[in-house]
């Protein structure tokens, strides 16, 4: 077998990482050439979405590159990154890809040399984890889909855009959530989003009763029953017929 | 000319016309109709000899085949010239041709277009002459040279090419004319010249490369304008040729221009007539003229340019062989009192160490020496590079060469003598002799017709505290006429006196120049892309590495792409140019330039898209060279292989390119300087002195910073005077506003725009500023080694200064040490200043006691430029100078007295000194404080902890953020003079924002799609600028675009995507991800 060559994706903000990759260059430091940078002006706009997007069509690994916290040029981009990129983690996690496929580093101007031995040690380490699509490459990229969606989900995005808020200054009535309440709070929204992607994704195909679908992704009927009540409150999933007294439900299309 | 004195006739049934007396085929060529021919030439008179151009041609009935070339057109004819008749003759000339001459790819050519591979003659066995009787040689020498050194002779089958009476021609002017008309290659100036043809090199290649007597000094020159060199026209020695003028469509060539005399009314005037290398013949003992392979630095800098003689390979003279092992031979002509010049040329070691890098880069196997005195880089980060060559495995001798031999053949063969004083000899395939600078040839006659002073080595006199000042008021000077100097101090120098003039000029009067056209742009919303790629070899930078040209071809296979092309250089003018041609002529919207980063070049090709009535953001980069071709040296496939797909993904962005709105922002006309030493104070009197508002803030209560510290400079001067004359003038300057014990806070906003915020005795206040000098200074090291702090006889340089002001202060012996707290483990740089400091304190020694014995413990004494002089006096005066390394570092011990105990270099045993005092020569740290202050500037640090410009050589003294600027220590250890050569400098770079009423905004803003924001608010929470507000009535986000920075933290958060980060849309990055996963195919 041919040595197997990863396909790397770096997002690098224009002020300090991109330069540093740029620095990287101007001293000659040589680095093995699986990564491609697409330029952002900085890591705050890197979507969690375009990271999933990425994995789920065959990236077998993401870098995200900012400035040191502090050094942002755009004051704190970079720190909202880091939240970001918490969450997608964990969303990576629940697909069964190995979150370090993913990884944030916070490269400087004049780290070229860091930016060189980052760009090597990701190559490394995605070259030991081996290809994304090694194996059961249909059902890791549909989970990495549905992860997408999660992530693209009104309610999540609401809820990381506003941590930073919630956790250090108070949400509007002045109350102040710890950390650790936060995180409960959005991991089981990212579970309950979660499991009503796959829902939504299995339910695709042909239309399927409560219980075919809690036999499928095997877990207890009256908590999927929730979740396609919610799913069909917000029209995201719609009766599609009876069948044997039980009724039948199936994943509205929405067009892209 | 009217409609009737036209002639008219049909080509091919088209109705054509000409005027009378035009021949046949012009017509026909400036219609477009293909005619083949040999022996017709634009300058020749028609000659009818190799019949290729043979038409049919009727009237009234009756046809007859004629040559075309020799043919006045007349009213009424019919014209055919692909008629079966005509084809069948013209093939059956062409074989025949082909017969004659085989070889010739004109005739071969033309064959294939008319579908012939091979002739049915018998070929032409005589490879000596292959000449087809066309007679352009002839006519050419005779008809426009004048020469009359070619004729026939003979008849019939005998006839041909000869000299009068068949003997080498004594009147041939060699000038080539012959050889470059003759489409076989028949005729060679050997066989018919006795003269020795003399080539005319090219003055840029150094006579490496030919040129021709038309021609462009060298290819980035501006203007890019053909001239002639009229020592070397034959047209202007014999009053003959004219060929380009006839040749030329355009009509451009004018043998009239006459150098014409000017006169300018100027309110300053700024010299800078650069420098002229110092000739190796000083040193004829290193064999420059005799042997081929010992050659200059610039020769070799030519020889490694893509554009240079050898396409960037590396190549010897003699035999075209590329060198297994090179040598540099430095101080060649520099440092030298006996011959060449006195002074170090300061930049040397530095473009030798690069020279050697780059060839080393070149051909990794090639062993290379640098001999040399000391290595003088003392320059920001120049230790680093210098470390990085010996990590390279460049090898550094410490000798001076005594003389170069050569073998039989051309191989050098270096004499020296090395560290143990041994002689030795060492043969190389190729020897870089490093020579110094020297004023340039016509100095005198150039300061005696500006009435202005040389110093003692014939370069502009200037003082240390007015570096810039010539001695006449007015006129100021730059680069290296005032000392020998390398790249960034030359360009800080040089914006510097443009400050120190326009001061000088009042502010109405400043802005003269051309004004600058309204281009209308092209609505290209409507267009399908038309995407256009250039692709750039940046000489041997990328096309060593990539395989550009297949970049270029897979860049033509890639949807909406209708033009790709690659570049040697994609940045020079004349490729901007040909840019905007190919916009035109391929009705481009798009644009995309594979080459180096976008963050140094996006501007410079975004402004000739504007040019070419295109918005600037439908252009995009693909960095194919930072990030691929350096880093991937080892890998030229796989290097190829990404830059392909590099190109693909932002093709697929600028697919989706829109155009973007700049808006246009107020400037606020001031200026805040941080830091009240030399450098601040320079800045803002400069600044002020321009009209413009200044705020100078300084932490401590004084101003002065460490130049308080100094009481006399190398050349004798007290810097103190100077000082107070300037902290005065600036404080009672009615421009500038002195804020002392002032702590700045946070600074918000961007260029033109800027809030400080400071306190000062417990009260926190605003500024309101445009643009930003940092000029905070360094600090002194504060040493813990060699003994100091716990033995009282040691001392650091700066203490010793104070004692000396001590008109009784007087010791027998001493000891300096150099590069303490410098060139250590903790301090990877140079501080600069020391080695000069060390000089001029032994001689300060040595003037009130010439017995003193003193001892410079050093590791390369780095007293560049003039400064030189001091430490050959020091020598001279009997000051031992000491070689240390870092694994011999001198030990100072208390042994009753102080010891110093240091390896002799020569005897290797250890010398033991007892002197009075032992004096450190400390160096320069950065300011801790910098750091706080680089993060409320937003700007980057150095790896040593200075200040990091936006570019080290061509960009010292701008951040890479606008508005903002950098002079003085804060960027690194430096003298006083280039001090204030840099705060005059950052001065010039400030006002050049200061005098504008407005300036343009980043146009990368965020806009609100009204139809899907629900008004959540989470962009507002999340902009780090406040930029985005919820409007009262609809609820709905709007953007502020004066106050968006384009970070895209919005677009990356908004529930609903409702908010687009302009220039980097989730479309656009989604596409950019799409390319990249898509397989090459």
């Amino acid at each position: 077998m041919p040595d197997f060559e990863p396909r790397i994706l770096a997002f690098a903000c224009n002020w300090c990482s991109y330069a540093g990759a740029d620095l990287a260059g101007i001293s000659r430091m040589q680095y093995p050439p699986n990564l491609r940078i697409i330029r952002v002006m900085c890591s705050g706009r890197v979507d969690p979405v375009f990271i999933l997007d990425a994995l789920s069509k065959g990236v077998d690994g993401v870098l995200v590159l900012g400035c040191h916290p502090g050094d942002c040029h755009y004051i704190s981009g970079n720190l909202m990154t880091e939240r970001k990129m918490r969450w997608t983690k964990e969303l990576i996690e629940k697909t069964g890809v190995d979150p370090r496929r993913l990884r944030l580093e916070w490269i400087s101007a004049s780290e070229g040399e860091r930016f060189a031995n980052t760009a090597k040690e990701f190559t490394d380490l995605i070259k030991k984890l081996g290809s994304i699509q090694k194996e059961e490459k249909e059902k890791i990229f549909s989970e990495l889909k549905a992860a997408e969606k999660v992530a693209d989900e009104s309610r999540v995005r609401i809820l990381m855009g506003k941590e930073r808020e919630l956790v250090e200054e108070g949400n509007v009535y002045g109350d102040k959530s710890t950390q650790e309440d936060f995180d409960r709070l959005m991991k089981d929204i990212l579970d309950d989003e979660h499991v009503r992607e796959k829902i939504l994704q299995i339910a695709k195909e042909k239309p399927l009763s409560v219980k075919e679908i809690s036999k499928r992704m095997n877990m207890p009927s009256q908590e999927i029953g929730k979740h396609v009540m919610w799913l069909r409150h917000k029209g995201k999933i719609a009766l599609h017929g009876i069948k044997k007294r039980s009724p039948l439900y199936k994943t509205v299309e929405v067009p892209y | 000319m009217t409609e009737e004195e036209f002639i008219k006739f049909t080509i091919n049934g088209v109705e054509v016309q000409g005027k009378p007396g035009e021949m046949l085929i012009d017509v026909a060529q400036r219609n477009g109709f293909y005619i083949p021919k040999l022996c017709n030439h634009v300058a020749l008179k028609p000659y009818s000899a190799c019949r290729l151009c043979i038409v049919e041609m009727a009237k009234g009935g009756r046809s007859k085949f004629t040559a075309s070339c020799s043919f006045p057109i007349s009213e009424g004819i019919e014209v055919n010239t692909e008629s079966e008749g005509v084809l069948k003759l013209r093939k059956m000339t062409l074989e025949a041709l082909m017969a004659q001459a085989p070889d010739s790819k004109e005739i071969r050519d033309m064959a294939k277009y008319y579908g012939i591979t091979d002739t049915r003659f018998k070929e032409n066995e005589d490879k000596e002459n292959r000449c087809i009787l066309c007679g352009l040689c002839i006519r050419v020498c005779n008809e426009r040279m004048g020469v009359y050194a070619l004729g026939f002779s003979g008849r019939g089958a005998s006839r041909r090419l000869d000299t009068p009476f068949g003997r080498l021609s004594d009147v041939c002017i060699t000038c080539g004319a012959c050889e470059s008309v003759c489409p076989t290659d028949a005729i060679k100036l050997g066989k018919i010249s006795k003269n020795e043809p003399k080539p005319i090199t090219s003055e840029f290649d150094l006579g490496l490369k030919e040129r021709s007597v038309i021609y462009t000094p060298f290819p980035q020159a501006m203007p890019l304008i053909y001239l002639i060199d009229k020592e070397r026209c034959i047209h202007f020695a014999k009053g003959t040729c004219k060929i380009c003028q006839k040749s030329c469509e355009k009509g451009s060539i004018d043998f009239e221009q006459e150098d014409k005399k000017l006169k300018l009314d100027a309110g300053a005037i700024i010299v800078a007539p650069g420098y002229e290398f110092v000739s190796p013949d000083t040193r004829p003992e290193l064999s420059y003229d005799r042997l081929s392979n010992v050659i200059t630095a610039m020769e070799f800098e030519r020889i490694l340019n893509a554009s240079g003689p050898f396409g960037g390979h590396i190549k010897r003279l003699s035999n075209f062989k590329e060198p297994k092992s090179m040598a540099f031979i430095q101080c060649v002509g520099s440092r030298d009192r006996n011959k060449g010049v006195r002074y170090c040329s300061s930049a040397c070691c530095m473009y030798s160490i690069k020279e050697a890098i780059i060839a080393k880069e070149h051909s990794p196997d090639l062993n290379i020496s640098i001999f040399h005195m000391d290595i003088r880089a003392f320059g920001k980060e120049f230790d680093s590079y210098y470390k990085s060559a010996k990590d390279m495995g460049i090898k550094f001798v410490r000798c001076r060469v005594a003389e170069i031999q050569g073998d039989e053949y051309q191989n050098p063969i270096v004499h020296f003598t090395d560290e143990n004083d041994e002689p030795k000899k060492e043969a190389f395939d190729m020897v870089v002799l490093s020579n110094g600078f020297a004023r340039p040839k016509d100095a005198d006659k150039l300061a005696g017709v500006l009435d202005i002073k040389l110093n003692k080595y014939g370069f502009c006199e200037t003082s240390a505290f007015s570096p810039l000042q010539s001695t006449r008021l007015g006129i100021f000077a730059g680069g290296v006429f005032t000392e020998p100097k390398d790249i960034p101090d030359s360009v800080a120098g040089a914006s510097g006196a443009a400050a120190k003039a326009s001061v000088l000029i009042p502010p109405d009067m400043r802005m003269i120049g051309r004004e600058k056209e309204e281009i209308i742009e092209t609505d290209v919303s409507e267009e399908e892309p038309r995407i256009g790629v250039f692709i750039c070899h940046c000489g041997i930078n990328i096309g060593a590495t990539v395989n550009v040209p297949s970049v270029a071809e897979y860049a033509r296979t890639l949807p909406n792409v209708v033009y790709a092309e690659d570049n040697l250089y994609t940045c020079s003018y004349d490729t901007q140019r040909i840019i905007k041609e190919k916009i035109k002529e391929h009705d481009l919207n798009r644009v995309v330039v594979a080459a180096c980063s976008p963050r140094t070049h996006e501007p410079l090709f975004q402004s000739t898209i504007s040019e070419a009535a295109l918005n600037p953001y439908l252009f995009e980069m693909a960095n194919i060279r930072d990030q691929c071709s350096w880093v991937h040296q080892r890998e030229p496939e796989r290097a190829t292989e990404k830059a392909k797909d590099l190109v693909r993904m932002i093709v697929a962005k600028s697919n989706l390119l829109t155009p973007l709105t700049r808006e246009s922002l107020a400037v606020t006309p001031t200026c805040l300087v941080i830091g009240g030493g030399i450098s601040g104070l320079t800045a803002s009197k400069d600044v002020a002195d321009s009209g413009f508002k200044v705020f100078l803030v300084e932490r401590k209560k004084e101003l002065g910073g460490n130049l308080n510290l100094v009481s006399c400079l190398l050349e004798g001067e007290n810097p103190q005077n100077f000082l107070k004359r300037l902290v005065k003038e600036v404080r009672e300057h009615d421009k500038i506003e002195v804020l002392t014990e002032a702590i700045l806070e946070n600074i918000q906003g961007y260029v033109g725009n800027f809030t400080t915020t400071f306190t000062h005795a417990g009260e926190s206040k605003n500024l309101e500023h445009g643009t930003i000098i940092v000029a905070t200074g360094s600090n002194p090291y504060d040493p813990s080694e060699y003994l100091y702090g716990k033995h009282k006889g040691v001392i650091t340089q700066l203490e010793l200064e104070k004692m000396l002001e001590n008109k009784k202060f007087k010791t027998d012996s001493v000891v300096m040490i150099q590069c303490v707290g410098s060139r250590d483990e903790n301090h990877e740089y140079c501080s600069r200043i020391c080695c000069t400091q060390a000089v001029k304190n032994a001689l300060r020694i040595k003037e009130k006691n010439p017995d003193a014995e003193i001892y410079v413990l050093f590791k390369d004494m780095r007293t560049y430029g003039f400064r030189e002089d001091y430490y050959a006096k020091a020598s001279d005066e009997g000051v031992k100078f000491i070689l240390y390394n870092d694994e011999h570092k001198p030990k100072v011990k208390d042994e009753e007295g102080l010891v110093v105990e240091v390896v002799d270099p020569i005897l290797k045993n250890i010398l033991k000194i007892k002197p009075d005092k032992v004096v450190l020569s400390i160096g320069m740290e950065p300011r801790k404080e910098n750091t706080d202050l680089a993060k409320m500037l937003k700007v980057p640090i150095s790896k040593d902890g200075f200040f990091l410009e936006a570019h080290m050589k061509l960009r010292p003294l701008d951040f890479a953020t606008d508005g903002i600027f950098l002079c003085g220590a804060a960027h690194s250890p430096k003298f006083v003079n280039e001090c204030i050569s840099q705060a005059s400098g950052a001065a010039a770079r400030a006002c050049t924002i200061l005098s504008k009423s407005e300036i343009s905004a980043e146009g990368i803003v965020s806009q609100v799609d009204e139809e899907l924001c629900f008004g959540c608010g989470i962009c507002v929470l999340n902009c780090p600028y406040n930029a985005v507000e919820l409007e009262e009535e609809t609820q709905k986000a709007k953007v502020v675009s004066a106050l968006c920075k384009g970070c895209g933290v919005c677009g990356a958060t908004c529930p609903k995507h409702a908010i687009v980060m302009c220039h980097f849309t989730d479309q656009q990055v989604k596409a950019q991800i799409d390319a990249f996963v898509e397989e090459v195919q």
